[in-house]
């Protein structure tokens, strides 16, 4: 067998292809954040905390309603989202014109808030939730097992990365939202409802979390300091791509993704810091992010 | 006139009441991990039992007034440490319990000791506790590392699974748990055909899955503890690796972590408790209380939290015993003379290296349908009893034990 540094090729192969899975929820994960940043110039601290929501709201709507893991993957990121339009309309919409550090306070805290109560009411160790049916099992690969479920993660991360990513840089609607975010004033003379439009984008934003959330609930521990152990990760990921580039954030996480991968290979010990190794090289190299435009 | 005689009879009350209240103090810590991954195998349940062994100490001796505090250390010993401190400077506490995270509970014992005050170490997993790193001033209860390998590694060697491949958590109760069930493995006629070492509070374990995978070792140990075990049994499902033949040896889990996981996906799953809520009238009866107290229905309590309980009040016993004392040395010493009984744990020992003794049981999780009520987890597959369960006193290489 063909070996890399020590490592046989199957194997690394299959690490490789784990790396693009993690990927693919840093990814997911970062897009919203980018979105959210770009549109709003808010740093949602609070990001981790709605995913947390998602994963939450999955498990709750299975144990009162008995509703499932797909019709979940839509309902539980509206109702989030819905939440998150109500943090906006009642909390965010007074910070815009502050300095970027209040909204980051403020996200932040609402975050420590809602994993708090998320201890309270549902304790720590986490929340049983199962692989739905239709996705058990998986392929052999013949380098590796390859889980149906994780499959689909990718495949899922993947269209709605493209289809974000697309609706706010190619449609007439990422148009007005991105000229809305550089000159308010002018395009609400188009007489367009620029408030809407930024309340309904936070939404988004925040439902794109939740989505991940749910995605993430049959395969990793629902309980609720699960954001606050990616959160930290994924705005490594944001700053590296380059706050608000959404292309920056979607090609960092799946990039990321595969590097962490490898280490958990070579090194294992350094798997949770070799993001931030990465990031503070970045800093230095290019201040703005990979993807970044200077302000 | 009238007014001097109201104030000496104000007076006359108030000495009175404080006469009254000359009763002996003893204060104890809780330090514990309240918001993270051992919560719920910890924290706020640990409190409420150190509570109860309060009241019902009180009970029998009204001349003393017990006071609990808590606190979060966070999982890292340099807040734990500092808590500790404070508590023992300031605050006047006596003794310091539960203390989940071998980490931070290193570091507590190394504060009781040089303040000579006492640490009920029911939370903390690492042997080195009454090993290299043994104090006069600890008492070791629950657990530890060399009893749940000894227990769940010779059980599964025993029924045939002799290649063992690590996922370990990095950091002291990982290492310490590997190491001991390494020995035990490889004792017992084993191999450890390899290991992987994760950090603290990983969420993706498919990387390190792949490798325990390649290794096609027939029994996947879990060194590690609460979330990280969670995720592992998790994802190891997912990734078919029970459907593929190997199994997983949880070396530390308890029923909350059981709980969390679902009778779906943790069924079969072999491994070492020292106390289980479900085991006899007792420890039912108990749990009855301490669940009253939690008001969180479907909440268990782990052995940890039933540890602090029989922990703290054999403790309290001994304060008594030696008239109140304040000397820490001198109260863990009695307490190593006595010999305890408490519906909770039983009868319970302590060795001179600070281990408390008491039977380990071998449990297996429960199939969905053969759970007949909420919280109905385990099956006892195994007793063993005190002197097999725990690492013999000469081997710990423990200064207190000479020769």
């Amino acid at each position: 067998m063909i070996t890399i540094f020590g490592i046989p090729s199957a194997a690394l192969f299959g690490q490789l292809l784990i790396g693009l899975i993690n990927g693919s929820f840093y990814a997911l994960l970062s897009l919203g954040l980018a979105v959210i940043f770009g549109m709003l110039n808010i740093i949602n601290f609070a990001h981790g905390a709605q995913y947390m929501l998602g994963a939450v709201a999955a498990f709750l709507l299975l144990q009162w309603t008995g509703i499932g893991y797909w019709p979940a993957l839509v309902v539980a990121p509206l109702v989030v989202g819905a939440f998150g339009i109500v943090i906006e309309r009642t909390l965010l919409q007074w910070l815009y014109k502050l300095d970027h550090l209040y909204g980051l306070l403020l996200t932040f805290g609402l975050a420590l808030i809602i994993e708090g109560l998320g201890r309270n009411y549902l304790g720590s160790a986490g929340l049983p939730y199962t692989l739905p049916d239709s996705l058990r099992g998986g392929q052999n690969l013949g380098f590796m097992f390859l889980p149906n479920y994780r499959a689909w993660v990718i495949v899922a991360s993947a269209v709605i990365c493209f289809g974000t990513w697309f609706a706010i840089e190619r449609t007439r609607l990422g148009a007005y939202l991105r000229a809305a975010t550089e000159n308010p004033t002018l395009v609400r003379a188009f007489g367009i409802n620029v408030p809407v439009m930024i309340t309904l984008t936070y939404g988004f934003g925040v439902a794109l979390a939740a989505f991940a959330g749910v995605m993430a609930a049959p395969i990793y521990n629902v309980s609720p300091q699960m954001g606050s152990e990616l959160i930290i990760v994924v705005f490594a990921v944001v700053v590296i791509g380059g706050m608000g580039s959404i292309l920056g954030a979607i090609l960092t996480g799946f990039g990321l993704g595969i590097i962490e991968g490898l280490t958990k290979v070579f090194y294992p010990e350094a798997s949770n810091t070799v993001i931030f190794v990465i990031m503070a090289i970045v800093l230095l190299v290019r201040p703005a992010g990979l993807f970044g435009r200077r302000a | 006139m009238k007014k001097t005689v109201g104030l000496a009879a104000l007076a006359a009350v108030l000495l009175c009441g404080s006469a009254y209240a000359q009763q002996t103090s003893v204060k104890i810590g809780v330090l514990t991990d309240m918001s993270s991954l051992y919560a719920d195998d910890t924290g706020i349940g640990s409190v409420i039992a150190a509570k109860l062994a309060a009241e019902d100490f009180m009970k029998a001796h009204p001349n003393y007034k017990v006071e609990v505090l808590s606190a979060d250390h966070q999982n890292k010993p340099d807040v734990g440490t500092n808590i500790a401190n404070q508590w023992i400077d300031r605050d006047g506490v006596d003794m310091i319990a539960d203390v989940p995270n071998s980490g931070v509970a290193l570091a507590i014992n190394e504060v009781t000791r040089a303040k000579n005050k006492v640490f009920i170490a029911s939370g903390p997993a690492s042997s080195d506790l009454t090993g290299p790193k043994c104090s006069p001033n600890t008492v070791h209860y629950t657990y530890d590392t060399w009893m749940l390998a000894n227990g769940t590694g010779k059980a599964i060697v025993k029924t045939g699974g002799d290649t063992w491949f690590f996922l370990t958590s990095d950091y002291a109760f990982g290492h310490a748990l590997e190491r001991d069930t390494a020995a035990v493995v490889e004792k017992a006629g084993g191999k450890v055909l390899g290991k992987v070492r994760h950090p603290l509070n990983t969420s993706d374990f498919s990387s390190f899955l792949l490798q325990a995978q390649a290794s096609k070792a027939k029994v996947i140990g879990l060194a590690n503890a609460g979330g990280d075990t969670i995720n592992a049994i998790k994802q190891g499902a997912e990734f078919g690796i029970v459907a593929g033949g190997q199994k997983f040896a949880g070396l530390l889990i308890f029923a909350p972590d059981v709980q969390a996981l679902g009778l779906k996906t943790a069924q079969g799953l072999t491994f070492t408790e020292t106390w289980y809520w479900d085991l006899n009238d007792g420890t039912r009866a108990w749990t009855k209380r301490w669940d009253k107290e939690r008001n969180s229905p479907g909440k268990l309590p782990s052995m940890n939290m039933a540890g602090v309980y029989s922990g703290t009040l054999e403790y309290l016993n001994a304060v008594a015993k030696v008239g109140g004392s304040k000397d820490g040395k001198k109260v863990v010493d009695e307490m190593k003379k006595m010999t305890a009984e408490d519906p909770v744990y039983g009868k319970t020992t302590i060795r001179a290296d600070g281990r408390a003794l008491h039977p380990a049981y071998l449990f297996e999780v429960k199939k969905p349908e053969e759970s007949k009520y909420p919280g109905d987890l385990y099956k006892l597959k195994a007793t063993i009893p005190p002197d097999e369960a725990f690492r013999p006193l000469k081997d710990g290489k423990c200064p207190l034990v000479s020769g």
